[in-house]
């Protein structure tokens, strides 16, 4: 047993010597690049800004704070990959990601052998803290919540009973569009379709299905991103098809107004789970730093992102404290961040037993007609528990 | 169910049209140049989506300058047209043209080669677009004249105006070329050189000219097509010519490879057929399968002709040179 | 000229052990070019080479830089390239390197053992193309179909997904992930046979475009046999897929003296297994070459007409060819199962087809130890190269705007090699002895277009 604990104080010691004794990390990671690097870049920005905001008090306990974005791809493989070089430079104590729900559940596979805390901003699939590891936690709300807030929306408030529901064939517009199925179908709404597509460009055949389909649909539901619900919007109101349309968060970007043009926009609800600057008093002073700093309008998962990597610091903070200002383990980190309880712009934070925020807020919004992302209309907060949290 | 089937099949059978007009103009890049020189130009592909970037370009930059949509279209179409023309033959000039100076006799070697040069030009237009102009997914300007729409047949048919120029420049250009390929000399020559490249050097053809004129052709009305289909559709990306090129391929061999005819039927048949399936699918099988059955039904069709007629659907039956 | 490049190899050992770096590894790798490029006496480039193993063994043990990694595989190819080294020596140094010096780095830095599964993987993917691409001549370009068929066999009764559609006890216990190595040889043979049997009857730029087709088929049944009945669980992927118990391995490991934790134990095992497989496949692939069979391939890679006159039969010939490199890739997509725990579609695209012909073509088609190289360059490149490269500009050049980001362009990385490998050395980096007169250069004038 003797001889065990040595060689691993001997492998343990091998990796701080690689490691610099006073330099912390914190990873992002976030699609930069391809389809949805609008969502992922504010991602990393949020995550950034939070870390150059926090680099002064880190030097006070003796650290410097560094920032080391990944680019995943939005795709499984790129994203392992990063993950084991991540897990590999022993410096890196947290991880903020990722966007994709499909890549966040085999990286943090990865993450999970050493203990590396990961705080997802934007993970909404069910599954990411149903496993629950230990080193999982996300602040945003849940799908099984999400989907069935836009269902209870549409159904009580829109008087809708028959949706046709798209969705884009990957694990997040997938599972989102199967949790709003179920909620409306409970109160007793119709799914009229269930089709998902990979299409990008020639969204015809599923607006001329729309159009046959009887009974008439009174909404489109669209789980999805904004890049393909974009174009999908366009196409279907340059046909003339009026009916009213919904998604989830992957609508939530600015770009969505670009790519399916403001009198084509307008008028879209969504349910978000990263609520814009207006729902939150306390991040207007950091959107116009941000905005300033970057050149860009800060967005949901913007803030998200900067409350997450808030939380690994504030979790980083308690464990340099309870390792007597040393820097700590990962595994000390992974247990001071589920411990964390702090006010962040998005209100408390707080995790439970799986890692999902205690109270996670869901909105609902409506896109403005001036074209203008930061003009949409929120028309609710709900804040919930997730379901079957003790 | 077949009354919900009856119902739509005008406006199905109308935008197939649309999208096999798309596919036709594409295909005949990809038969003449196969014709010519018995290779799959993969990099054909890329050819229309540059195509297509170039008419985003023009509408973005344009549009305050022109008043007239009409007039911005047919700039779009001239400047699609002439750079994806001359893409490819700079393609074939620095690509394929060493191979075959070489005397390769490996086919997979120009075939490999293409699918390197398909992509590199995707990458290359994406950083050059992401330098320019920070965009992944380039969208289409609108311009008012090109956006309205009839309804034809009592409703039975939702037409919009730019679906008709897509119609009219498409079959413009397939006559044109039809003009070209069977009355004109280089037309004789291209034929020629189709037929037999060593011997039609003999007769005092210069082959490379040819085979250069073949790409520009091939590569403009593959530039037009891009330009049409982002009128049309409205949101392009640096990779969205794949799935087009492949189906356009498929198209080419639908109709017999090589056949220029037989690409624009090929390209026809093909857009009804994925149109159909697309929008009948989840009701022809309950939901069962949908629309992204698509394509493995358009493959399926491309595997059962190869098998039943090797040739293609107007192909003449070729003795492989021995 | 001997001494010179002696005191160099002697320099970086030093280096390598008093001031590792990125800086000290590349003054190895110099060091490596000088012995391989040089002209020496054969004892002191053997001795060289040794040399140098140890150094970069040391260099890596000591800093975990992947660049270490580059100079270990550069040995590699040294020892099954240079002439007129011992045998027992080659053997021996190769041995060393796989079995000791990358384990032994993995131990500083797991991303080399995470590097070494990927060139496994990949390798022996490789290899099966190799058979159809290689010496059969079929050009397959949809051949991540079969690594998908095998990763799903094993994913979907590995995990609990099985029990959507039949009875039973599922997850199986990881033990029966050896059975199904075996089993997806089969299922993804059988695949090979369904997609070969009308492809096969094409002539070649056909049978390209086919199994492009084809490939595209699989992923997307792949992403949507969910449902009616729920077979592969969508675009959702399967997990977690269960992996063989390996107390055994543990204690094997435990009394030769390694210590092993949380994040090498899998590592260290799926390391050995993959090079099992590697051997396994090498020996196979060595054997059909030299067999009827493999003499039937070449003949009809190199005229399918003659072939046919000297009474091979076409058909049958080029399915066993396509069916046995299916297999390869079947067991191997197992593997990447088990390895992963995770199993989606999007693994499986275009994309990755194209990625390991790029090995192939790489290395030389035809060649063994070229479609070994070509997958380790190639995987180097993809998942640490690139990347490293990447991060280097983000974090130390930030004023270089994001869209120039290196590891987005992976394509046009594979692209360029493609196309210059091509036109500059068609024959690959290690050329088969065949496949070289064949793409030799005819002179000028001579056209080929007659053939």
């Amino acid at each position: 047993m003797r001889k065990i604990g040595l060689l691993v104080a001997g492998v343990a010691a091998l990796g701080m010597a690689l490691g610099q004794a006073n330099v912390i990390k914190i990873a992002t990671q976030s699609p930069l690049s391809g389809p949805q690097a609008a969502l992922g870049e504010q991602i990393k920005l949020g995550a950034e800004l939070a870390v150059e905001e926090a680099k002064a008090r880190f030097k006070a306990l003796g650290f410097d704070l560094v920032l080391v974005p990944y680019d995943d791809q939005a795709n499984p493989d790129v994203g392992v990959a990063n993950a084991n070089r991540i897990i590999n430079d022993p410096d890196i104590l947290g991880v903020v990601g990722h966007l994709n729900s499909g890549v966040a559940i085999p990286s943090s596979e990865v993450y999970a052998r050493v203990n590396l805390v990961m705080v997802s901003p934007a993970n909404t699939n069910p599954r990411v803290t149903d496993r629950k590891l230990p080193n999982v936690n996300r602040i945003c709300g849940r799908d099984d919540v999400q989907g069935p807030v836009g269902a209870q929306y549409a159904f009580n408030n829109l008087k809708v009973k028959n949706v046709f529901i798209i969705h884009d064939k990957t694990a997040y517009g997938q599972g989102l569009a199967e949790e709003f199925r179920k909620r409306l179908e409970a109160l007793g709404g119709k799914a009229v379709a269930f089709v998902g597509t990979e299409e990008t460009s020639n969204f015809v055949p599923i607006i001329n299905q729309i159009r046959a389909a009887r009974p008439v649909p009174e909404l489109i539901y669209f789980g999805g991103i904004y890049s393909q619900i974009g174009p999908f919007v366009k196409q279907l109101r340059e046909r003339g098809v009026k009916t009213r349309l919904m998604g989830g968060d992957g609508l939530d970007s600015s770009e969505f107004v670009r790519l399916a043009g403001k009198e084509n926009a307008a008028g879209t609800f969504y349910t978000t789970v990263a609520g814009p600057v207006s729902a939150f008093p306390k991040a207007k002073a950091v959107a116009e730093r941000f905005k300033k700093k970057y050149g860009k309008d800060m967005e949901g998962f913007g803030i998200y992102a900067y409350d997450s990597a808030n939380v690994i610091l504030a979790g980083l903070e308690a464990a340099i404290k309870a390792a007597g200002g040393k820097k700590p383990t990962r595994e000390q980190v992974a247990q001071a961040v589920r411990q964390v309880k702090m006010e962040g712009l998005t209100g408390t934070i707080e995790f439970d037993d799986k890692g999902d925020n205690k109270k996670a807020k869901y909105f609902v919004m409506q896109v403005a007609s001036t074209g203008n992302w930061a003009d949409n209309k929120l028309i609710r907060v709900i804040e919930m528990a997730a379901p079957g949290a003790k | 169910m077949l009354e919900q089937i009856l119902a739509l099949l005008p406006q199905v059978i109308f935008d197939g049209l649309i999208l096999g007009f798309v596919y036709a103009m594409v295909a005949l890049g990809y038969t003449m140049v196969y014709g010519v020189l018995e290779l799959i130009n993969f990099a054909h592909s890329e050819i229309f989506m540059i195509g297509a970037v170039v008419g985003v370009e023009v509408f973005r930059y344009l549009a305050p300058q022109v008043e007239s949509g009409f007039l911005l279209l047919l700039l779009a179409l001239i400047l699609g047209g002439a750079v994806a023309g001359i893409t490819a033959i700079l393609v074939e000039r620095f690509a394929y043209r060493p191979l075959r100076k070489r005397g390769t006799t490996n086919r997979l070697v120009p075939l490999i080669t293409a699918i390197g040069v398909s992509f590199i030009l995707q990458d290359l237009v994406r950083l050059i677009e992401g330098l320019w102009h920070n965009e992944f997914f380039l969208r289409m300007r609108t311009v008012e004249d090109l956006e309205g729409s009839v309804e034809l047949f009592g409703g039975a048919i939702f037409a919009q105006t730019k679906s008709f120029i897509l119609m009219g420049v498409s079959i413009l250009m397939l006559l044109g070329l039809t003009y070209l390929v069977n009355r004109t000399k280089l037309g004789v020559a291209i034929r020629a050189v189709a037929q037999d490249l060593h011997t039609a050097s003999l007769m005092g053809i210069d082959p490379d000219r040819i085979i250069s004129r073949t790409f520009l052709i091939g590569g403009s009305l593959g530039g037009v097509a891009g330009v049409l289909f982002a009128l049309q559709y409205t949101t392009i990306t640096p990779y969205v010519g794949f799935l087009p090129g492949i189906k356009a391929f498929t198209a080419a061999v639908l109709g017999g490879i090589g056949n220029i005819p037989g690409a624009m039927l090929g390209g026809l048949v093909l857009g009804q057929l994925e149109n159909f399936f697309g929008t009948y699918l989840p009701i022809l099988t309950n939901g069962n399968f949908g629309t992204e059955y698509k394509d493995v039904v358009a493959f399926l069709i491309l595997i059962l002709i190869l098998l039943l007629r090797p040739q293609g659907l107007l192909g003449q039956v070729v003795k492989e040179k021995v | 000229m001997n001494a010179l490049s002696f005191l160099l190899s002697l320099a970086y050992l030093g280096l390598a052990f008093l001031a590792p770096s990125p800086v000290s590894h590349l003054f190895g790798l110099a060091a490596l070019g000088v012995t391989a490029f040089l002209r020496l006496s054969p004892t002191w480039r053997t001795l060289n080479l040794a040399l140098l193993t140890l150094a970069f063994t040391v260099g890596l043990m000591r800093s975990g830089n992947t660049l270490g990694l580059i100079g270990l595989v550069g040995i590699l190819v040294a020892l099954t390239t240079l002439p007129r080294i011992p045998t027992g020596i080659r053997v021996l140094l190769a041995l060393a390197i796989l079995l000791l010096s990358v384990p032994m780095a993995g131990f500083a830095n797991t991303f080399i053992f995470e590097l070494g599964i990927q060139i496994g993987i990949y390798a022996a993917m490789a290899l099966g193309l190799n058979v159809v691409v290689g010496m059969a001549g079929l050009l397959d370009l949809g051949y991540a179909a079969f690594f998908a068929v095998g990763a799903y066999t094993w994913a979907i009764f590995g995990s609990e997904q099985a029990k959507n559609f039949m009875q039973g006890n599922f997850p199986l216990p990881g033990e029966y992930m050896y059975l199904f190595m075996g089993i997806a040889i089969v299922t993804t043979a059988l695949t090979g046979l369904v997609i070969g049997l009308p492809a096969l009857r094409l002539r070649g730029d056909y049978l390209a475009i086919v199994t492009l087709g084809l490939g595209e088929v699989v992923r997307i049944l792949a992403n949507n046999l969910d449902h009616p009945i729920n077979f592969t669980n969508g675009p959702q992927g399967i997990t977690p897929v269960q992996r063989p118990p390996i107390d055994w391995f543990r204690q094997l490991m435990a009394t030769l003296g390694v210590h092993l934790d949380r994040t090498t134990d899998y590592q260290l095992f799926f390391y050995f297994l993959v090079l099992l497989m590697i051997g396994l496949v090498v020996l196979v692939n060595v054997n059909l070459a030299n067999s009827r069979f493999g003499r039937a391939w070449v003949a009809i890679r190199e005229d399918e007409v003659a072939a046919r006159s000297m009474g091979i039969p076409l058909l049958p010939t080029k399915l066993l060819a396509f069916m046995t490199g299916a297999a390869f890739s079947g067991v191997m997509g197992v593997i990447f199962a088990a390895q992963r725990t995770f199993v989606s579609p999007e693994s499986f695209t275009l994309l990755a087809s194209i990625t390991i012909l790029g090995m192939v073509i790489l290395g030389g088609m035809g060649s063994i130890p070229g479609a070994i190289l070509g997958a380790a360059a190639l995987t180097i490149l993809n998942l640490d190269v690139l990347k490293t490269f990447s991060e280097f500009v983000r974090t130390s050049l930030p004023q270089i705007p994001n869209q120039v980001d290196p590891a987005k362009y992976e394509r046009l990385v594979f692209g360029l090699i493609l196309v210059l490998m091509m036109i500059f050395r068609p024959e690959g980096l290690i050329p088969e002895k065949r496949h070289k007169a064949e793409m030799a250069a005819f002179p000028e004038g001579k056209q080929g277009g007659e053939a």
